[in-house]
């Protein structure tokens, strides 16, 4: 079982190579939206890149009104 | 007409297979404009048909197979008329967005959804008309209709009910979450799963295969198994018009139209 730490490093990962930054670039409190400059379309992109990797399911009504990668791990976390 | 290229979509015929390709920015809204050039693809189909076996429709645009209905449009073309009046251009519509889906459903060779991105609403009542869905493992699903205070108008509910179970129906419809191409795969929404930026070859490959069986009784094992269901399909378009004139709706509509949030599907 993944700790949250663990967790909240591998979104961080999977976000700075979806987008193609430089590893270390983003941080768990960082605002992803306001960071990455997503729109809707690449905000279903991550979704999916997160429940392929972690292989969960996670409804974007959890995930609604997140905006910081930490949160964002934690909602994963209570589906792992 | 083996070939077209408009201002919505394009489609060209090889080899008996022919590949309609949905190119509308940003994200294949089904709007007028794309409705007339589907009617235009579905008009030649008796021109097609006997030299074609499998049709597949994909998309052009990136991260999007379509996001469903042009809301946009909707809503101006809602809002122009005198409430009483609305009904009658939204039933027009849906009467000529149904005889699409109709002819897509019963097309006498195989149709083929490539899916890629998101597959919203009408993007998904489309991909639910055709024979199967081959999707990319980023795809994703959603019918967000009831957000906006309607149901899906372009034949969503009964053909995905004709598919499948409804503990899937009711969840997708209930909450409009979008779910991912795994899940639509494990409920059998998803015929064949297909690798990142895969799911054209792998349609292609998959009409290659089907292209080797004798058209009568590929035709008539497909008359078999999907029966149109003719009967909830007019009563939707009828409950889509009952509620379309609510005050709801039109709220709805104005919010999403003004609306930069990154989840417009939710409320």
């Amino acid at each position: 079982m993944r700790t949250l730490e663990q967790t909240t490093q591998e979104v961080l990962s999977l976000a700075a190579q979806h987008f193609q930054l430089a590893a270390g670039t983003l941080a768990p409190e960082d605002d992803f939206f306001k960071k990455l400059g997503i729109d809707s379309l690449q905000t279903l992109e991550m979704l999916s890149r997160i429940e392929n990797h972690f292989g969960i399911e996670l409804p974007d009504y959890e995930v609604q009104g997140v905006s910081d990668f930490k949160t964002l791990a934690e909602r994963i976390q209570s589906r792992l | 007409m083996k070939s077209f290229k408009g201002k919505t979509l394009r489609w060209e015929w090889r080899d008996s297979v022919v590949e309609l390709t949905l190119d509308h920015a940003p994200a294949n809204e089904i709007g007028t404009a794309m409705l007339a050039e589907l009617e235009t693809f579905v008009d030649a189909f008796d021109v097609l048909a006997p030299e074609t076996s499998v049709c597949i429709i994909a998309s052009g645009r990136n991260a999007v197979f379509s996001a469903g209905g042009d809301l946009r449009e909707l809503y101006a073309t809602a809002v122009a008329v005198a409430s009483k009046d609305r009904p009658a251009g939204v039933r027009a519509f849906l009467e000529r967005i149904h005889a699409v889906m109709n002819t897509i459903d019963a097309a006498p060779f195989v149709t083929i959804a490539a899916v890629h991105g998101a597959c919203l609403g009408g993007g998904l009542e489309l991909a639910l008309a055709c024979d199967m869905i081959i999707a990319d493992k980023m795809a994703r699903f959603a019918f967000p209709e009831l957000r906006l205070g309607f149901i899906p108008g372009f034949g969503g509910i009964p053909r995905l009910k004709r598919d499948l179970g409804n503990a899937f129906v009711r969840d997708l419809l209930f909450t409009g979450r979008t779910v991912n191409a795994t899940r639509a795969h494990a409920v059998g929404l998803v015929a064949q799963l297909a690798g990142e930026g895969e799911a054209l070859r792998i349609a292609r490959s998959t009409a290659a295969q089907i292209t080797k069986y004798d058209a009568v009784t590929r035709a008539t094992a497909k008359k078999f198994i999907k029966p149109i269901p003719h009967d909830e399909l007019r009563r939707e378009i009828e409950l889509f018009c009952e509620l379309f004139i609510r005050p709801t709706v039109m709220e709805a509509l104005e919010k999403f139209v003004q609306s930069n949030d990154v989840m417009p599907y939710l409320p």
